[in-house]
């Protein structure tokens, strides 16, 4: 499916609550249009919840099923099982959940319905923190980030650790389909989510968000830094299909100061800080680069 | 930086997490949770500088199992949250109970069941603090209602985790937590600290002294514990021996409700009054106004909450005609509390139940009143 191709129609409407220039609103938006009608939604506590299915402004024209913090995958396993024993074949059993719902509380009922390869797609849409109780940091959230739980103080300043490989981590589950995505890059974007549709089994796609209210950046540059991140290594896209990984666009090793000045969240990094960030970010391309050679 | 004697302004949950470091609390590891997420926020900030450890874990279970070993590393520690996460931490609570860990939960309670109403105010948790846990364990709640009494209380709950070795708990809700108001930091606060032995012998942290309540061995101190939640005789594990079972679990009932004279604390308003109100936290706020306006009704509010303060409730029930227990959920202290009153002679107990947020307005309170007969 080409970008010119996508439906008019939305399945996540206008109208809902996200803040100006939300990058999980403008992923939602897009994949529903990807996944089509026969779609129902598992939907723990998140952004998403708030302001995509609050009374009265309901987005959603698909089923959508809000459940507890950490079950997201438990409760799409259930959902998924009784498709099955109907017989409905024909139905994608979406669970999307926000970093935190996925990375923290959430990977315990993830891994397991991982393990069982259960027919449902997962989606995490990654926007680096708790954004929905105002911004702490989750397993997600980059080193040097400040969030309020990381706090810019004399002791400490922003996050002491580094991100949470969660593709990685869902790619050891050998389960068919492992992928990352980013709002910035929309043809491989509608790509991946149309692979994904058509298959059967465990599927995992991890999209970038990037959050304007939490990372402190000009609404109106939302897609800029989300293809900043792709560009400067902070966000790899790669996919693995059946154990075969392949990189869907190589960075460009632009600095990654280019990517952390645009947002207030870096502001207080000093030079040796983004030097040790810089580095990470490079090994860790090597070490993607490394993975997909073995792996295909 | 701790807070200096003097008058503030601020928030309970503010005034909750300056006692904390104020009381000696030097871990806390908490999960994002509306209400109570302002007490991490706080937190992460003040803890590095005063030396402690501040940490965001990867849930509710994490935090309060976190906790838990901090305690035993001998740190005083809390966590903050609210009903889902409360909900999470169940086990944790009675392995707590079992282990006699001193620990501090803040649950700033929110409406439930499930997800509920995050930004709105409940006393929905009563129940599942002292009874959410599997099995028969006794725990401390202390249940503030105005931003001073998160500070006094917080203090207090420290004091009283480390005097028992027990789980307490402080039972704010929304409404408290988010409230600004006036606080006042003495410029004294009485600090207890848990009894450790020096380790003359070995075994010695098995004892079991005559106030129930054996002293702490702190890890990495020299002393010889093993701690375990299956039921336990000295060092060894005995889950077969009822005998064993039966001593350990009733001691660990008795060196709390033993001591409930120590530990209870209340206010009476017009304290002989023919009709008075048993009402606790934010559901007693309309309460005091009528209370404190009309001679017919008196106010009983509790400050704790467990061990149920058994002692002031029998007193006023016997001496009024009838009761009324005000409270923000649809009944759950009101049973043990009608339960003593009848007990104690008296001849009515009502149940002014509200939930949706907001507590009981005077107006409300008094039309039930009114229903009553008594005004």
């Amino acid at each position: 499916m080409k970008l010119k191709e996508l439906p008019d129609e939305e399945l996540f409407t206008r109208g809902h609550t996200a803040c100006a220039g939300c990058g999980a609103a403008v992923a939602v938006r897009n994949l529903m249009k990807v996944l089509g009608k026969r779609t129902m939604v598992v939907n723990p506590a998140c952004c998403l919840l708030i302001f995509g299915a609050t009374y009265p402004y309901l987005a959603w024209k698909v089923p959508f099923h809000h459940v507890a913090f950490e079950n997201t995958a438990a409760c799409a396993t259930g959902m998924s099982r009784a498709m099955k024993v109907r017989g409905k074949e024909d139905t994608v059993v979406m669970g999307i959940a926000g970093d935190g719902g996925t990375a923290d509380i959430g990977i315990q009922a993830l891994s397991g319905a991982a393990e069982r390869n259960e027919d449902m797609l997962y989606v995490m849409y990654d926007n680096e923190a708790y954004m929905n109780t105002g911004i702490q940091r989750s397993g997600s959230t980059p080193f040097g980030a400040w969030t309020t739980t990381t706090p810019v103080g004399k002791v400490k300043a922003g996050k002491a650790d580094f991100k949470k490989d969660m593709p990685l981590i869902m790619m050891a589950h050998n389960v068919p389909y492992v992928a990352t995505a980013s709002i910035g890059n929309i043809q491989d974007f509608i790509n991946k989510f149309e692979k994904a549709r058509n298959m059967k089994g465990f599927r995992y796609i991890q999209v970038f968000t990037p959050c304007p209210t939490g990372w402190r950046h000009d609404t109106a540059k939302t897609i800029e830094v989300a293809k900043l991140a792709v560009d400067t290594g902070m966000w790899t896209l790669y996919e693995c299909e059946n154990g075969k990984v392949k990189i869907n666009r190589k960075p460009k090793m632009t600095p990654v100061s280019e990517y952390l000045k645009v947002q207030g969240r870096f502001r207080h990094m000093k030079e040796e800080d983004v030097r040790k960030l810089q580095d990470w970010v490079t090994s860790k391309w090597e070490a993607d680069e490394r993975y997909a050679q073995c792996r295909q | 930086m701790n807070i200096k004697p003097g008058e503030y302004f601020l928030q309970g949950n503010e005034a909750c997490m300056e006692a904390a470091v104020l009381a000696g609390a030097k871990f806390f590891a908490g999960y994002p949770i509306t209400p109570s997420t302002e007490i991490a926020e706080g937190l992460a900030r003040m803890l590095p500088e005063s030396g402690g450890e501040f940490l965001q874990m990867e849930d509710e279970i994490a935090c309060i199992s976190a906790i838990i070993g901090a305690s035993w590393g001998g740190s005083k520690a809390l966590t903050a949250t609210s009903g889902p996460g409360f909900s999470l931490m169940q086990e944790a609570i009675g392995y707590a109970a079992m282990t006699e860990t001193p620990i501090v939960v803040v649950n700033v309670m929110r409406g439930g069941p499930s997800t509920g109403q995050p930004t709105r105010a409940s006393q929905g948790d009563i129940l599942a603090t002292k009874y959410g846990s599997h099995g028969d364990y006794q725990v401390i709640a202390f249940a503030p209602a105005s931003v001073q009494e998160m500070f006094d209380l917080t203090v207090k709950a420290f004091n009283y985790a480390e005097k028992y070795r027990v789980p307490t708990f402080i039972l704010s809700d929304a409404e408290i937590g988010h409230m600004r108001g006036l606080l006042t930091v003495p410029k004294e606060i009485k600090i207890v600290n848990r009894k450790e032995k020096g380790v003359r012998r070995s075994d010695e942290a098995y004892d079991v002294p005559d106030d129930l309540v054996p002293p702490f061995p702190t890890f990495g101190k020299g002393h010889k514990a093993t701690i375990t939640g299956i039921t336990h005789f000295k060092s060894k594990i005995e889950p077969e021996d009822p005998k064993i079972h039966q001593q350990l679990v009733r001691r660990l009932n008795s060196k709390i409700t033993n001591n409930r004279r120590d530990i209870n604390k209340w206010e009476v308003i017009e304290p002989d009054s023919k009709t008075m109100i048993v009402s606790y936290g934010s559901a007693s706020f309309g309460a005091r106004e009528v209370a404190a306006k009309d001679d017919r009704v008196g106010l009983l509010r509790l400050k704790s909450i467990w061990p149920l303060p058994v002692e002031p409730i029998h007193e006023v029930a016997s001496k009024c005609e009838q009761l009324l227990v005000c409270e923000m959920n649809l009944g759950q202290l009101f049973w043990e509390i009608k339960r003593v009153a009848l007990e104690a002679g008296c001849k009515r107990v009502e149940l002014l139940s509200k939930i949706g947020g907001d507590p009981p307005t005077p107006g409300e309170v008094r039309h039930k009143l009114r229903e009553m007969g008594a005004i």
